[in-house]
This record gives structure tokens, C-alpha cells and sequence, in this order.
């Protein structure tokens, strides 16, 4: 990778870890904390929406984010010639 | 000997057989296999490993009681939401660029990145931490042993530490991890098996994430008509600010705990220190999307058939459980029989142990003794998995960031891994120590533990790979400040220690918080006046951001750098 191309990948990084840390933040403080009133009065499978936010919403949604990380990554990577992983050195 | 304790007794036989095994098989030779299993971890295996490391006694055994009972409901999502948040920001913010950098311990990347002072907080603070962790899970296996099995609580603490001197010396990393796939795999059975088994028996729905609702309008309703807050009502107990407070601490405290970190070391590279972290999330999600169902569900069951019971009337598991003290009834009325009206918990009329809810729940849904003695089996895995991985922390803090590192840096690799091993040996008789008399301040300190590690741990590791202007002077001053605002916070107002009121209604539990944002803001400020970073270093940190072989990285990693490329002339 040459200097520009390095900026544009750490660039599309940033961008990538941005919106997810958005969502990670707004399903638990958002709608598990600060919304969870109003957003009690809405149910799904018959738990007040905010609690299930606050309860199991947030924790699946935290893998889901996670899982889109992990997918993304690997497609910038391939986007900038990555393809073989090899074992990183380790050193005490 | 009953029937239960003979199943718990071949459950128990079995499974530390079956660890003892896997640790043979996997022993190791080197340092590298010792410390991080050679890094050679498959990203699954590595995940399930990370997954039993994290989730200790206190998650398996009294999580969903903490939810249900302590918390009523609402309040204890801080646990939920906290303990697993805290995976996004390891997966996205730290896991693959300390990967990347290529060495053994927390301490070693903040040593090399900053200073050899910063290093030395940091190995005190790894030490403390893992210690007081790790006296938690030893007392945890003691009182399984002497729950289900009758036996002293000191012999089960002996029979845990011989277990866990075997594979976790003889295997150092390598054996920890195999041996906590294997553990992950018990843990989670024990678990799944009775909530699918009371889901099913208590709404005809075996599926618990189906079957929440219903439960919560039941318990709803049956709170309510108690006049105890309904179940799912928030902020109840707690205010909105506090929620977040404590969430933070939590989630940050999370993504900073040394012990956590270290596992993403053992991954074989870059991306499968990615994927290792999808992959424990998503074991540590199955447990934790069905603790709150379960506190859920034992406690209507627990309401339901105790709430205007007569003392003589109660069932046997009840008579079971308050046998050993874990159920206290005050007869506060003197009517001869339990009412719940005011709730539970002091100054009420029942007083339940969190723990109950898990080890009873079997007991309580009427289900039979194999199941019972598996729950035990799967409270000593959580139990000895946490503490073997905290082991290693403490181990290779000894072996390699002091005594390598300060005391003998000629040591050789057979000389280092006899460190390691007897460092760890201590570490168990410490532990044990710890466990068999256990100091009153260990539960508090425990959950205060987190609020540390974020106020110390996360900012430096965050802003070291994402800012390379942060300095090294910056580094040092951030962590004493974040370090010592958090824990003269938590010692001023912990009952244990002076017991003030809370300053601004702030939570001991949630300050860590705050001191995380001062660390943060004094990195951001003392930066601006301090010695920048070697221009070697800035060029490894940017390095270190890029896949692909670096020859700079990987000159680092091997030891190559000179003390000055790294850390610049020292001219005083």
C-alpha cells in the first residue's frame, strides 16, 4: 500500500467503526436508558420495547454489530489487495 | 448420600477428568506457548476460550438473581447491557491493533508505547485487579462444593486449586484455552437445559426469548398487586443518570480488563483476532439473553408458591434452601406465614440469595437430579475457567513484565517458564488463601473492579493507538488521576471503608465513569506540553493501523528497536 492508499483505508476504518459505534451506542443508551419510557408503551413478543432494549435487544444487536465489523473489515481488506492472512510474529 | 449429590458427584468426577485430560495432551515447552498458546488459537475455539475465561461464578450462579431480585428487574440491565457493550468497543477500538503490535501482556504494549513508569502502574494495576477477581472464583468453588456435595468449604477450595495447579502450570495458555472450550461447552448446557425445561413447564413454551413476555406480564401483574414496583417499570430504583454511569463503567471496564485482552494475543492474526471477538460475544450473548429469563421466571415461580404460604406449608426446596441460609423468612407480622407485600430484602419479610435463583431454579421447576448435579458441574466450570485465566495474567505479570523485563533480562526461555510456572503456583496458594478466608471487602471490590480498569486501562490503550501524539508523560499522569479520583471515590463512600454519603448522588459503582473522562481530558491536555513520542514509535502505532507485514512492526515485536528509537534520549 502506498501513502494514499494507506489514508484511505484507515479513512474508510474510521468511518466503518463511526456508524457502528453510533448504533452500539443508541440501542443502549439510547433506547435501553434515555428513551426507555416512551418506548415502553410500544411491545414486542409481548415485552415493553424499552426493557427488551435494555434486557436482550441491545446484546443481540451488539453481536449483529460485531458480525458487520468482522465482514466489513474483511471486504476493505480484499478492496486493498489483502487476501492471505499470514501468522503475525509474536516476541516477548 | 442422595441421589442428587451422587449425580453431582459423577457430573463433577467426569467433567475435571475430562480437564485433566485435555490439559495433558496440550502441555507446552515454550514461553510462547505458555503465555499465548503459541498464537496459534482457532478464532472459534479462541472465542468459546474467551467466553468461559469471562464469564465467572458471579455471571453463571447470581447474575439473574442480582437482575430479579436485588435489581427488580429493570435496574439490572446496567449488568446485561455493561458486560457484553464492552465487546464492541474490544472488537473495534483495540482487539486487532494490539493484535498487530505483537507482544505477551497489557503491560508490554504500555510500556513500549509510553514508558517504563507507565508500565509499572500498569502491571500493579493488572496485579490487584486479577487478584481480587480471582479470590472470588476460589470462594465460588468452594461453595459449590459445599452446597451439592456437603462437603467442608476449605476441602473444596483444596480440590479446586489441585485442579487448577495441574493444567493451568503444566499447560500454561495453551492448556487454560483447550481446557476452556471444554468448559465453555459444560457451562453453557448447565444452563440451557433447566431454563428451556422451566420455560416450558411454567407457559407451555420451551423457547425462553418466546416465552419473556408472557412472564413479565404475570410477574407484572403479581408485583403490582403486592404493591412492590412493577417489574419492568423503569427507573424505579435508580435515576437516568446513574443508569449511564454505571452502564459506562462497565462497558469501558470491560473492554480494559487485562485479562481479556490478552486472549486476543493468542489469535493467529489480525483477522482472527476479529473474528475471536465475534465469536465470544456471541457465546457470551447465549447465557446472557437468558439470565433475564430466568430471574424472571424464578421469581414469579418463587412468589407464586411461597406469597401467603404458611410457615408449616412450604415446599421442599424451600426448606432445602433456608436449611443452608440461603432463604431467610421474618415472620414481621407474626401471622405464621410468608408475605411478600413489602417485597424482599431487608426490612421485608423474605430475604433470598441472589445465587438461588440459578442453582435452585432445577429444584424449583420439580426437575430431576441429573439435571441438578449438571447446574453443579457447570457453576465449578465458570468458576475454575475465570480463575485460570486470571492465573495467567498474574503469572506472566511476574515472569515477563518484572522479571524479564526488570530483575534478569538475560533470563533464558527454560528460566523464564520456570518463573512462570512457580509465579503461578504461588498465585494458587494466594488465591486459595484468599478463597477459604475471604476478606469482607472481595464482593464489593469485585464489581468496583471494572470502574478501575476503565478509569486507568481504557483511555491509554485507546488514545495509544488512535492518537500518536499522546505522550508518554501524558499517559502516566492520565491514569494517576483517572486511577486515583476512582478509587478515592469508591473508598470514601464504600460502607466498608468510611461509608460518606455519595457526592452529586453518584454511584460508587458508576464513578469509574467520570475518572475514565479526566484520564481521557488530562491525556488530551498534558499531550500539548509534554515530549511528543520518537518519530520510530509514531511510525509503529501508524503501522500498526494497516494490514499486511510491516518490517517495522515486526522488527519491534522481535526486540529489535533500540530503548532510544522507542522512547527517545533520556536527558535529565
Amino acid at each position: 500500500m502506498d501513502a494514499q492508499q494507506r489514508q484511505e483505508y484507515w479513512r474508510s476504518n474510521l468511518k466503518i467503526m463511526a456508524i457502528l459505534l453510533i448504533i452500539w451506542a443508541l440501542v443502549s443508551y439510547g433506547a435501553g436508558i434515555v428513551f426507555v419510557e416512551p418506548l415502553n408503551n410500544v411491545s414486542f413478543l409481548g415485552v415493553p420495547l424499552g426493557f427488551w432494549f435494555a434486557q436482550q435487544g441491545s446484546i443481540v444487536t451488539f453481536v449483529i454489530l460485531i458480525f458487520v465489523y468482522v465482514k466489513l473489515m474483511d471486504r476493505l481488506d480484499q478492496k486493498y489487495g489483502i487476501t492471505e492472512y499470514e501468522q503475525e510474529v509474536h516476541h516477548p | 448420600m442422595s441421589s442428587t449429590q451422587l449425580w453431582t458427584l459423577v457430573f463433577v468426577a467426569l467433567t475435571f477428568s475430562f480437564y485433566i485430560f485435555i490439559a495433558y495432551r496440550s502441555r507446552v515447552s515454550d514461553t510462547a506457548g505458555f503465555y499465548i498458546a503459541g498464537g496459534g488459537i482457532p478464532a472459534p475455539a479462541n472465542g468459546a476460550a474467551i467466553a468461559a475465561d469471562w464469564m465467572s461464578a458471579a455471571s453463571f450462579i447470581s447474575m439473574a438473581g442480582i437482575i430479579a431480585f436485588s435489581n427488580n428487574g429493570y435496574a439490572g440491565s446496567v449488568f446485561l447491557m455493561g458486560w457484553t457493550g464492552g465487546y464492541v468497543l474490544l472488537a473495534l477500538l483495540l482487539a486487532p491493533y494490539l493484535r498487530k503490535f505483537g507482544k505477551y501482556t497489557v503491560p508490554d504494549f504500555v510500556g513500549d508505547r509510553y514508558s517504563e513508569a507507565a508500565r509499572l502502574i500498569s502491571v500493579v494495576c493488572a496485579l490487584v485487579i486479577s487478584f481480587v477477581y480471582v479470590a472470588g472464583q476460589m470462594g465460588g468453588v468452594g461453595i459449590v462444593f459445599q452446597r451439592f456435595l456437603g462437603v467442608d468449604r476449605t476441602l473444596g477450595v483444596i480440590i479446586g486449586m489441585v485442579i487448577v495447579f495441574f493444567y493451568a502450570v503444566l499447560g500454561g495458555m495453551k492448556g487454560i484455552t483447550w481446557t476452556q472450550v471444554a468448559q465453555y461447552s459444560v457451562l453453557i448446557v448447565a444452563y440451557i437445559i433447566p431454563v428451556f425445561a422451566i420455560s416450558a413447564k411454567l407457559t407451555g413454551n420451551p423457547i425462553p426469548y418466546l416465552s419473556f413476555g408472557e412472564i413479565l406480564q404475570k410477574l407484572d401483574e403479581l408485583q403490582v398487586g403486592l404493591g412492590i414496583d412493577a417489574y419492568t417499570e423503569a427507573f424505579t430504583r435508580t435515576s437516568m443518570v446513574n443508569m449511564v454511569l454505571i452502564t459506562a463503567a462497565l462497558m469501558f471496564g470491560t473492554a480494559g480488563l487485562p485479562h481479556v485482552i490478552v486472549r486476543f494475543y493468542t489469535a493467529k492474526s489480525v483477522r482472527a483476532a476479529r473474528y475471536s471477538a465475534l465469536w465470544a460475544l456471541f457465546f457470551i450473548a447465549i447465557l446472557y439473553t437468558m439470565a433475564p429469563a430466568i430471574g424472571a421466571m424464578s421469581k414469579f415461580n418463587v412468589i407464586n408458591s411461597l406469597d401467603g404460604t404458611a410457615v408449616e406449608d412450604t415446599p421442599g426446596w424451600y426448606n432445602t434452601w433456608s436449611d443452608v441460609g440461603l432463604i431467610t423468612h421474618n415472620d414481621l407480622n407474626s401471622n405464621g406465614a410468608i408475605d411478600l407485600a413489602g417485597g424482599f430484602g431487608e426490612g421485608t419479610e423474605m430475604i433470598i440469595n441472589n445465587d438461588i435463583v440459578v442453582l435452585a431454579a432445577p429444584e424449583i421447576a420439580g426437575l430431576p437430579a441429573p439435571i441438578v448435579g449438571l447446574v453443579a458441574a457447570g457453576g465449578l466450570a465458570a468458576a475454575l475457567s475465570t480463575a485460570s485465566g486470571l492465573l495467567l495474567v498474574i503469572s506472566s505479570s511476574v515472569a515477563n513484565d518484572i522479571y524479564y523485563k526488570k530483575v534478569n533480562p538475560q533470563a533464558s526461555e527454560a528460566k523464564q517458564l520456570l518463573v512462570g510456572r512457580i509465579a503461578m503456583g504461588a498465585a494458587i496458594v494466594v488465591a486459595g488463601y484468599l478463597g477459604i478466608n475471604p476478606p469482607g471487602f472481595v464482593a464489593e471490590v469485585v464489581a468496583l473492579a471494572f470502574g478501575l480498569a476503565a478509569a486507568s486501562f481504557f483511555p491509554i490503550l485507546f488514545l495509544g493507538i488512535f492518537w500518536k501524539k499522546a505522550t508518554a508523560a501524558a499517559a502516566a499522569a492520565g491514569m494517576a488521576v483517572g486511577l486515583s479520583v476512582t478509587l478515592l471515590y469508591q473508598l470514601w463512600t464504600l460502607p466498608t471503608f468510611f461509608g460518606n454519603d455519595t457526592i452529586l448522588d453518584i454511584p460508587a459503582t458508576g464513578i469509574g465513569t467520570i475518572g475514565m473522562i479526566l484520564n481521557l481530558l488530562t491525556i488530551l491536555i498534558v499531550s500539548q506540553f509534554t515530549t511528543p513520542p520518537t518519530p520510530v514509535m509514531q511510525k509503529v502505532i501508524e503501522d500498526v493501523r494497516y494490514p499486511g507485514r510491516s518490517e517495522l512492526v515486526v522488527a519491534h515485536a522481535e526486540g529489535k528497536l533500540s530503548e532510544e528509537e522507542l522512547h527517545g534520549r533520556h536527558d535529565h
